[in-house]
């Protein structure tokens, strides 16, 4: 997000900033849509999550293996 | 010419036996492998005649004091895909069968989760309510107690053990940072907690040799068991203790497609001119999975210093060079490993860049990214409990529970394709043998191994049938007799046996 406001400060003409702006599009587009899944999950994790997470990681013990 | 990489990948699952005080954890495991059992009914014994875990790959077996690791009073079964399926060291563990390609790993991995996820749901049948077992792909307690993920590879017996040691121990030290699980937290006693929030590595704590035969004690960056499952004389199975458990498909393909590449490039002799030694492999596997800036640097033999990333591009440039010539051949399917390639050298080069990046890709950057998105919504510091328990709960099977599953990772193999692989055999290799047999003459396998398959036709003496050649006994070789052979004894006449 940053990244792109900068690109537009610093574009000199609209033709430019479009092509720039296009450019950066793919990636730009990915991580928002990864910050967007990531926000809705942390909204609902809580419910998701284990009761007592003390109790829980405390609890989860395991006989070692190989 | 490198010979095929038959592989596949073996897991033991952790477990959590709830609503019930001071639960066995073998109990436990037996539960989940007979409730399977009882889904499928088909059961076939294991057949440990020739088993030998103490043999070294270094030429020598060593007389030891405690019994092997074999526990013939444990239940311990074959599946009609190939795989086995039993309880090992207090866990359940799944063996894939052996694959011909590394994406056929992946897609034999993930129908390992599916029969642990069917093994939960038939336990919950026969336990009391308020009573579950909730199985974990994951590879520590966070209490200093680990249980592995292995993976094995096929190799030509030709290439001295010792020059695999040396080429291939560079790459099992930093393949960490695309194959890494991610851990919060670290289990060695004498590292400060603050120093290490969070590390690549599942496993980087619980090595402490560079080459050995242990696997439960003193792990070794090298395993030296020497059990081919095969004809000893032409092959060897490169045994490979230190990798993760991974939920991310991405990255599991990267762990075994890249592994079989830098195998291939051994046994070819592509790597021969790289000095690229490590001066202390064990400080270094620990260095690696500390860093997560990917900028610190581990020292080699020869003084120089280099970064895990640079370390990884040395071998992805000979793999190029080995591409075009040709050698990708021995992944099985090359197109398929061109692939491979080319994923790898984009993960690379983004870790590079950012490796927040990967988040839809790699395991550790997946879980890495929404402990710190929790942290930071909460306020919380690295040593509190919901952070270790999100950790935990990433690598929860259930997908009602599972943290990975509700992050929208890449997938690769699709679900229906994992279904059908929970009881077909890989068509490519002698799995489909085994698997096809047990399906269609269950009854008269009497025991199933590795190498062979035992049948009782009901009169003395029982039938050995040889598989010494793990890229025979495929879906050419032997479909149309066994479609052919009504019973097991027509089978056995038809194979000459």
């Amino acid at each position: 997000m940053a990244e792109r406001e900068m690109v537009r400060k610093t574009s000199p003409s609209r033709t430019r900033e479009a092509e720039v702006e296009e450019a950066a599009s793919p990636d730009t587009d990915k991580s928002e849509k990864l910050k967007a899944e990531l926000d809705d999950l942390l909204d609902e994790i809580d419910e998701v999550l284990e009761d007592n997470a003390e109790e829980f990681v405390r609890n989860y013990v395991q006989k070692g293996g190989q | 010419m490198a010979i095929t990489k038959v592989c596949g990948i073996e897991t033991e699952y952790g477990i959590q036996t709830l609503g019930v005080a001071d639960p066995n954890p073998i109990t436990a495991s037996s539960l989940l492998v007979n409730a399977y059992l009882s889904l499928v009914s088909k059961r076939v014994g294991w057949d440990f005649d020739d088993e030998s875990p103490m043999t070294d790959a270094r030429g020598y077996s060593r007389d030891y004091s405690l019994a092997p690791e074999i526990e013939t009073h444990l239940i311990n079964t074959v599946l009609t895909n190939g795989a086995r399926y039993y309880v090992d060291h207090a866990h359940p563990e799944y063996s894939s069968p052996e694959c011909f390609t590394p994406r056929e790993a992946l897609l034999y991995d993930r129908a390992g989760e599916e029969v642990l996820r069917r093994s939960m749901e038939g336990a919950a049948n026969v336990l009391g309510p308020g009573q579950s077992i909730v199985v974990y792909k994951n590879n520590s307690d966070r209490k200093g107690n680990s249980y592995g993920c292995h993976e094995n590879y096929l190799m030509d017996r030709l290439v001295p053990f010792a020059k695999i040691v040396t080429q291939v121990t560079p790459f099992f030290v930093t393949r960490q940072i695309f194959a890494g699980a991610g851990k919060v937290g670290t289990e060695m006693s004498y590292v400060q907690k603050d120093q290490v929030p969070f590390q690549l590595s599942q496993r980087a704590d619980f090595f402490e040799e560079e080459v050995g035969l242990e696997t439960t004690l003193k792990r070794p960056i090298v395993n030296t068991r020497d059990e081919p499952h095969a004809d000893a004389t032409r092959y060897r199975r490169l045994h490979v203790i230190l990798g993760d458990a991974n939920m991310s498909e991405v990255s599991t393909l990267l762990k075994v497609g890249v592994t079989a590449i830098v195998l291939s490039m051994i046994e070819d002799g592509y790597l021969d001119h790289l000095d690229f030694a490590l001066e202390t492999a064990v400080p270094a596997l620990r260095a690696v999975s500390y860093d997560l800036s990917m900028r610190r640097t581990i020292e080699l033999a020869n003084g120089k210093r280099i970064t895990a990333l640079e370390m990884q591009s040395l071998y992805l440039e000979a793999a190029k060079e080995y591409a075009q010539a040709g050698g990708l051949v021995s992944l099985g399917d090359e197109a398929e490993a061109k692939e491979i390639l080319r994923l790898w050298e984009e993960v690379l080069a983004t870790l590079e860049i950012d490796p927040m990046r990967l988040s839809d890709k790699l395991d550790w950057v997946a879980k890495y990214r929404l402990l710190l998105g929790y942290r930071e919504r909460h306020g919380l510091d690295w040593d509190d409990p919901k952070l270790a328990a999100i950790d935990l709960q990433y690598h929860d099977i259930r997908r009602s529970k599972s943290l990975f599953h509700k992050l929208d990772v890449e997938r690769i193999v699709a679900d229906d394709e994992v279904g059908i692989a929970v009881s077909e055999p890989p068509r490519r290799t002698r799995a489909y043998f085994r698997g096809k047999c047990l399906a269609k003459y269950g009854p008269n396998v009497a025991a199933a191994n590795w190498d062979s398959m035992i049948f009782d036709l009901g009169e003395d003496p029982l039938r050995r049938v040889p598989m010494m050649d793990p890229l025979r006994g495929t879906a050419d070789h032997v479909d149309e007799l066994i479609k052919g052979c009504a019973t097991a004894a027509e089978l056995l006449k038809g194979l000459g046996s």
